[in-house]
Parts: structure tokens; C-alpha cells; sequence
């Protein structure tokens, strides 16, 4: 794939002395260029075409630069660029855009720009901003990198931060966000040695081998409950198991570890009923310990529901603020297992009212109006 | 061309005929409903006349600046009383005529019963940009 080869055409031209702002403009005209003329005339050797046609557009604009404003410029005086090294950045690369002074927005932007050789155009098209907004948002995180040594990472962890959003918040457009985030954690697991990589990795798959049977065709949700497991994609699923049993035989456990591990076991029950929910339970445990996140709280309640008794979730429920997102679905669900129709009926109309999207809120509804009409 | 912004309201505007809280409607009213306001924003696209949609959480807050060096004043929750926006979608039409009988046909979207919310929407047309060229 042509946007595989963008880190190592990006890493190339820093090497040859271009700064990272320059380079990812060239990278991303040169892209733009081998669209327009690939289909007609194939290269032979795609990623030294690549770089060719990058190093070229980036002298070109280094040169009107320094025409405009009048002065020497070293590559200048150096236009015979010796050959890229070997090396690889590509880690390096992710990092930078996934640096701790962007903020995510800024970081998701500049990820799928810069080392996903997406245009500003599709990258606007999937957040539904103008492509304005969007061009501003990434020469700003650009120009905050100025001075931001390109060996002084963050930390990968900040990375998968920011693969994880890309992942989970992919709205419209023509790109598919969920398959682009799947593809740079593979090209980063390529090149990290960490088995929070692999976890990430692993979750996306076994995330995304849900989607077949998460919505009806008109798009309605399907709460994981009520999904056609034989709809799920079995090659997905294998794969992300056996991501994951490498990540896992590490032994140093991490947030996502911990969540592909659920996943994995709800992938691997035929049925609701069938499903493991004790030892889910205890996954939940993990996570709750590593990240004290109120959320995986929640879940672990209804998870509770399942392997305890519907009572025993309702009163880890109890424990937790109920401004909480998805509190009043979560013991609607609860209090519906438990009996009490017209309890979980009111208690999905509020969870609908306070429902963060429109699928979630005409699913929620949709549970209210048919507890209702089982109770008129 | 003219563009027109259609508001719908969680409150204030005055009530629906048929006025039902909608965690009453039987599921396949509800599905109805949605399935009505999805092809109706798919036909405005096919005859080029949509804009844009979107819907808003009922929840928010009045918020205003409080001086120099000062964090913005907030005040809320809304009171049951103020008038609170649901969603708009905004259209680009002919002239007045073809905005009356699309928002006619938005308000007419099932509710209870498959029968017709008529539903009280609020038409307002954007000032435009050009000023209008008299003779």
C-alpha cells in the first residue's frame, strides 16, 4: 500500500536535512502527485520514486523561501543530497506527532497527515470540520514541534493514546478510520517492543470483528448482548487472540491488555449465557486497578450483574456517581434482569435523555417503548 | 436561493396535536419515526436543497463573561420555563413556498399511533449575504 511507505519517504527526508514541518508538506505533495500519475505510469521501485519526487518539492519550496525573503539557506548550497541511510524512524516519527505539548485533537490530525498520508481533505471529511479548520489545526501542532528534538519521544503510551481515539472516533467520509487505525498499529508494533502495543492491537481486532453485527441496516445499535455472534468476523477474532497471548505471555499487564482480555472472552462465548462473566469479572478487576477509571467500574457492575446476581451489580452501581455516562442504562439493564420492568422502563427513558449520541439515545428509547408496551 | 433554518423544540414551542412523551410509543412507531426523518434528509439531499442537521443534548448551561482576568459566570441548569432547542436542520430552497411545504412535511413525521406529530416547528429564514438588487 502506497501510505505504508510514508514514515520510512518522511524519515528519509529528515536525514537528508530537511526539518519535519517541510518534509511532511513535500511527503504529502509528492502523494498527492504519485495519485494523479500512478495509475498511467507505475514506478518501478514506489518508495524511491517517492522520495525522489518528495526531496525535489521540498527544494523547490526551500528555494522559493529563500528567494522570497533574500537570504542563503544551507540546502541551498547543498542540493545534491546524499542517499537516504537505512534507518528507519517510523517509531520516531509517531512519537513526534503524538507529542505531549499537541493537544489529542491536534495529535490525531497530525498522525494520520503526517505518518498515515491521509490529505487534509479526508482527515476533514472524518471529524466533520471544515478543511480550513482542519489545515490550520495541523500547521499549528506543526509549528509547535519547531524546536522539539525528533529523538525526544514522549513515550509510546502516548502514542496508543492516540491510535485509540483514532480508532474509537471516526465519524463520516470515505475513509474508514477504524481500518486506518488498525493498519498504523500494526506498522508501530513493527517497530516497538512493548506488550501494551500488542494489547491495543489485539483490542482493535477483536473490537473491530464485532462490527458485521453491531448495527441493523439502518443503522440501529445492537448492544453486544443481542449481537448475531455468528455475524462476528472469525479471521479477526483469531487473529486478535493470538496477538494477545503474545502480549500476554510478557507479563507486565497493561489497561490495554486487560481490556482485549474481555473482549477476547466475550469472542469466544457462543452465547450470552455461555460467556465466562467470573473470570470477566476478574479481567475487571485488573483494569479497575490499573486505571481507576470510574468507567471500567461501571462495567465491572454489569459485568457483576451477569456473574453474581443482577442485586450484586445494582449495588456496585450504587457505589458510583450517577452523573456517570451510560449510570442510568446500565441499571436499567440491570433492573430489567432483576424483574422489575417498570423501574428499568424509566430508567432507560432517562437514560436516553442523557444519551452523549443519536444512535445510543434512539436504542435506549426503543428499550423504554418496549418495556411500556409489555406493561400496558 | 434562500437558506432556512427549521428548529425543532424539547419545549417552548407550543404542543403537538398528537403530543405523546415518546418512551409511550410502541417500538415500531419509534422505529417509523426515525426511519421518516432519516429519508427525509436523504430526499433533500438527492434534490440538492440540504444543508445540514444536527440535534442537541437537552442539558446546558447560560454562561457569560464576568471582567478581565476572571473566569467566565455560568448559570444552570435551565429552568423548566426556558424554551429549549432539540436540533435544527438548515435547507437551501427555491423561495418561501417550497421552505413552508418542507417544514409542513418534517412536522408531519409519524408519532404515536403512525398517526402524524404535527409538530409546531420554528422556520426562520438566514439574513442573506448580497444585498438585494432592486430596479
Amino acid at each position: 500500500m502506497l501510505r505504508d511507505l510514508v514514515p520510512q519517504v518522511l524519515s528519509a527526508l529528515i536525514h537528508r536535512g530537511a526539518d519535519f514541518a517541510a518534509a511532511e508538506d513535500a511527503v504529502q505533495e509528492a502523494l498527492l502527485e504519485a495519485i494523479r500519475r500512478w495509475p498511467h505510469e507505475p514506478p518501478n521501485d514506489a518508495k524511491g520514486w517517492l522520495t525522489a519526487v518528495a526531496w525535489n518539492k521540498f527544494l523547490d519550496a526551500a528555494r522559493s523561501d529563500t528567494a522570497r525573503r533574500r537570504r542563503e539557506d544551507t540546502v541551498h548550497a547543498e542540493p545534491c543530497a546524499p542517499p537516504a541511510p537505512a534507518s528507519d524512524d517510523t517509531l520516531q516519527l509517531y512519537l513526534l506527532c503524538a507529542h505531549p505539548a499537541l493537544s489529542s485533537s491536534s495529535a490525531v490530525a497530525l498522525t494520520l497527515r503526517a505518518v498515515g498520508g491521509l490529505t487534509t481533505g479526508q482527515i476533514a471529511q472524518a471529524y466533520l470540520v471544515p478543511e480550513r479548520t482542519m489545515a490550520q489545526r495541523i500547521s499549528r501542532a506543526k509549528r509547535k514541534l519547531v524546536g522539539a528534538r525528533f529523538t525526544d519521544p514522549g513515550g509510546v503510551a502516548t502514542v496508543l493514546k492516540v491510535l485509540y481515539l483514532i480508532f474509537n472516533e471516526g465519524y463520516s467520509g470515505d475513509v474508514d478510520l477504524v481500518a486506518e487505525a488498525i493498519r498504523l498499529t500494526r506498522q508501530v508494533a513493527r517497530h516497538a517492543n512493548h506488550p501494551e502495543v500488542l494489547g491495543l492491537l489485539a483490542l482493535m481486532l477483536l473490537t473491530a470483528a464485532r462490527r458485521p453485527a453491531r448495527a441493523t441496516p439502518d443503522g440501529s445499535l445492537i448492544p453486544l448482548v443481542d449481537q448475531d455472534r455468528t455475524a462476528w468476523d472469525s479471521e479477526l477474532i483469531d487473529e486478535g487472540t493470538t496477538v494477545l497471548q503474545h502480549a500476554l505471555a510478557r507479563e507486565q499487564l497493561g489497561e490495554y491488555q486487560a481490556q482485549a482480555a474481555i473482549a477476547a472472552l466475550h469472542a469466544d462465548a457462543p452465547t450470552t449465557q455461555e460467556t465466562d462473566w467470573t473470570q470477566i469479572v476478574e479481567w475487571y478487576d485488573e483494569l479497575v486497578s490499573i486505571t481507576h477509571s470510574p468507567v471500567a467500574r461501571l462495567n465491572r457492575a454489569l459485568a457483576l450483574g451477569h456473574a453474581k446476581s443482577p442485586e450484586a451489580g445494582l449495588a456496585e452501581l450504587r457505589a458510583l456517581p450517577d452523573s456517570l455516562p451510560r449510570h442510568a442504562a446500565a441499571a436499567a439493564y440491570l433492573q430489567e434482569r432483576r424483574g422489575d420492568l417498570a423501574e428499568a422502563a424509566r430508567l432507560y427513558a432517562q437514560a436516553a435523555i442523557r444519551a452523549s449520541n443519536l444512535a445510543e439515545r434512539n436504542y435506549l428509547m426503543h428499550q423504554a417503548s418496549r418495556l411500556n408496551t409489555c406493561l400496558d | 436561493m434562500a437558506k432556512y433554518l427549521m428548529l425543532k423544540h424539547y419545549r417552548g414551542a407550543p404542543e403537538a396535536v398528537n403530543n405523546v412523551p415518546m418512551d409511550q410509543w410502541a417500538p415500531e412507531e419509534l422505529s417509523a419515526h426515525i426511519q421518516y426523518m432519516n429519508d427525509f434528509a436523504a430526499r433533500l439531499e438527492q434534490s440538492g436543497e440540504y444543508i445540514d442537521s444536527q440535534a442537541l443534548a437537552p442539558e446546558g448551561e447560560w454562561v457569560r463573561f464576568d471582567g478581565k482576568g476572571l473566569p467566565p459566570v455560568t448559570d444552570g441548569p435551565f429552568p423548566e420555563t426556558k424554551d429549549l432547542i432539540a436540533g435544527w436542520m438548515i435547507i437551501d430552497v427555491d423561495n418561501h413556498a417550497r421552505a413552508l411545504e418542507l417544514a409542513g412535511e418534517l412536522s408531519a413525521a409519524p408519532g404515536a399511533g403512525g398517526e402524524p406529530l404535527h409538530e409546531w416547528l420554528e422556520l426562520r429564514p438566514f439574513l442573506s449575504d448580497s444585498p438585494q438588487r432592486t430596479e
